[in-house]
């Protein structure tokens, strides 16, 4: 972890709620996949858990959605501000145990974390086949994103106004596929959970208080014991899930 | 040079500066940012005869100025944080520690901390009868003079080390519990604890946290903490911690003037992992400003 100064370089609207925040500064301690950083903003006391779209050399990517004062005041930042940001935080995806053909579900907003999960496991040669997810047309964003990378995309509308109509579930039924990753609303995680047929790795959000392992404000019961999900998570394995309700 | 050094019950600490319990959590987590023996000392997680989870999710709300928690007093229960966390406490800390004890019977205060007592890393005991986040048990112990001096009593009848009582500030007369807990031996009181708050999300029309309210702190509450440290300390004659909202050096030197002997950081910790070490590093300065050349005369100056 650590604490440093980020510099906006970029902010600019992706959809009507998406923005994407493009930060210089030290990402040092970024050293995985599906980590997140926790941002300070002026007269708001928490930090925002925010997780990392993509992180090349100085250059850190969120993507982020507007859906409190937090992020609200985010979207209104410009370039040349300045941020508060702790990095390096929560465990990230494992990409050993992907086998050749893995499959990516986003689902909304849990969509930016598979982008650079998505880059490495491309850098590492394997076949990947990512599904978006979103309810409707207007909301669709990365889509040229992932393809630029070499993915084999996918996307869904709930209400069909765009691409595969459905659930990315309806999509990942009728595939073939070594290993999954998923991010996305809880309904969502848990549908991809009843039906994958293979391992694979869940990332989770929850409120939290400092995102460092010291509050134990976002614990969560697995059947490997108590977790924190900004310390041992976000990122968790099929196999130790406990759904709570 | 300014003189950083208080004495805390007997025990010499470097500086006031303690991060609160449940803020800190052993340590070790803490040490691989920086150098955690610039600590006067710190106050470890609660802890409880058996392991406890805690409270169901979201545990956690903003409020201005602060937040409210319902952790619920997660831990490994007593014999596992003797066993594996005060160990790994050892390898980054060789200061004495504050443990804290919670408890949901006076049968399980007694337990815990005839334990801990047993531990030579810790310094002082400080008991926990001001946890707003459990039922039966907690700020129940805390929010009468005569149960909190029952929990006093039978904690220092079983243990060496000083006992300090950490207090509620869910009460009308805190003073009556302070002295009451004096009379029944206790060492020393810190307070405050964290105030019972609530918010309700007008979008889901529901309250935030899943148990409902919890446990405010922040900012917000630093004047009410230090109303009442005030009240209390000139009330006893033990030591008194002040604590509740402290996140600057100039809020420990406040805290001190109220009666304080020594502080406790909390909240802030939680925003700023570093929030403590710079409040360390401020104090000569701000004290110089003040003209305040040892912090231990600030408590005898109102």
């Amino acid at each position: 972890m650590k604490q440093s100064i980020f510099r906006v370089k970029e902010n600019t609207p992706l959809t009507s709620t998406v923005y994407k925040m493009v930060l210089v500064g030290d990402t040092s301690d970024i050293t995985n996949s599906g980590q997140f950083v926790n941002i300070k903003l002026d007269g708001l006391f928490l930090r925002r858990p925010i997780s990392v779209c993509d992180c090349e050399g100085d250059t850190l990517t969120l993507v982020y959605k507007v859906v409190g004062k937090g992020t609200e005041q985010m979207s209104k930042m410009c370039s040349g501000e300045s941020l508060d940001v702790l990095t390096g935080l929560g465990n990230g995806y494992n990409t050993d145990v992907s086998g050749n053909a893995p499959l990516l579900l986003g689902g909304g907003v849990g969509i930016p974390p598979m982008y650079m999960l998505c880059k490495k496991l491309i850098s590492e040669g394997k076949s990947v086949s990512v599904v978006l997810g979103f309810n409707k047309a207007d909301e669709v964003f990365y889509e040229n994103e992932f393809r630029a990378l070499g993915a084999d995309v996918t996307v869904t509308t709930v209400d069909g106004s765009y691409g595969t109509p459905g659930f990315v579930t309806d999509v990942m039924k009728d595939r073939e596929y070594s290993y999954f990753y998923t991010c996305g609303p809880e309904p969502m995680l848990k549908a991809v959970y009843k039906t994958s047929v293979t391992g694979g790795q869940f990332s989770f959000e929850e409120r939290m208080g400092c995102g460092f392992g010291a509050c134990m404000g976002c614990s969560c019961k697995t059947i490997t014991g108590y977790k924190r999900i900004c310390k041992e998570g976000p990122v968790l394995v099929k196999e130790e899930i406990l759904w709570q309700n | 040079m300014a003189k950083l050094n208080v004495n805390l019950c007997g025990i010499e600490l470097d500086n006031p500066v303690i991060p609160a319990s449940g803020t800190f959590g052993f340590g070790y987590e803490f040490a691989e940012l920086y150098d955690i023996n610039i600590l006067g000392t710190f106050s470890f997680k609660g802890t409880t005869k058996d392991a406890r989870f805690g409270n169901p999710t979201p545990r956690i709300a903003e409020t201005p100025m602060g937040m409210i928690n319902a952790v619920g007093l997660q831990n490994p229960g007593v014999d596992k944080v003797i066993s594996e966390e005060l160990q790994k406490l050892k390898k980054c800390f060789n200061k004495k520690v504050m443990a804290n004890v919670s408890g949901f019977s006076v049968d399980e205060y007694v337990y815990t901390c005839e334990k801990i007592d047993k531990c030579e890393q810790v310094g002082w005991i400080e008991v926990n009868v001001s946890c707003p986040n459990v039922h039966g048990g907690g700020m129940s112990f805390g929010t009468s003079p005569e149960a909190a001096a029952e929990v006093t009593r039978a904690v220092k009848a079983v243990t060496t080390k000083p006992v300090i009582i950490k207090l509620s500030p869910n009460v009308t007369d805190i003073v009556s519990i302070a002295k009451a807990c004096e009379e029944a031996g206790a060492d020393g009181i810190s307070l405050i604890n964290t105030l019972l708050g609530m918010r309700i999300d007008l979008r889901t029309k529901k309250p935030v946290i899943a148990n409902k309210m919890g446990g405010f702190s922040g900012p917000a509450i630093f004047p009410v903490a230090v109303r009442m440290v005030y009240q209390v300390s000139h009330a006893v004659n033990i030591p008194v911690i002040g604590m509740g909202g402290v996140s600057s050096a100039e809020d420990v030197i406040e805290m001190m003037m109220a009666g304080a002997t020594a502080v406790e950081v909390g909240a802030a910790n939680l925003v700023d992992p570093y929030a403590c070490k710079k409040i360390i590093e401020d104090l000569p300065r701000v004290m110089e400003k003040y003209g305040i050349n040892s912090l231990e005369d600030l408590k005898t100056l109102l």
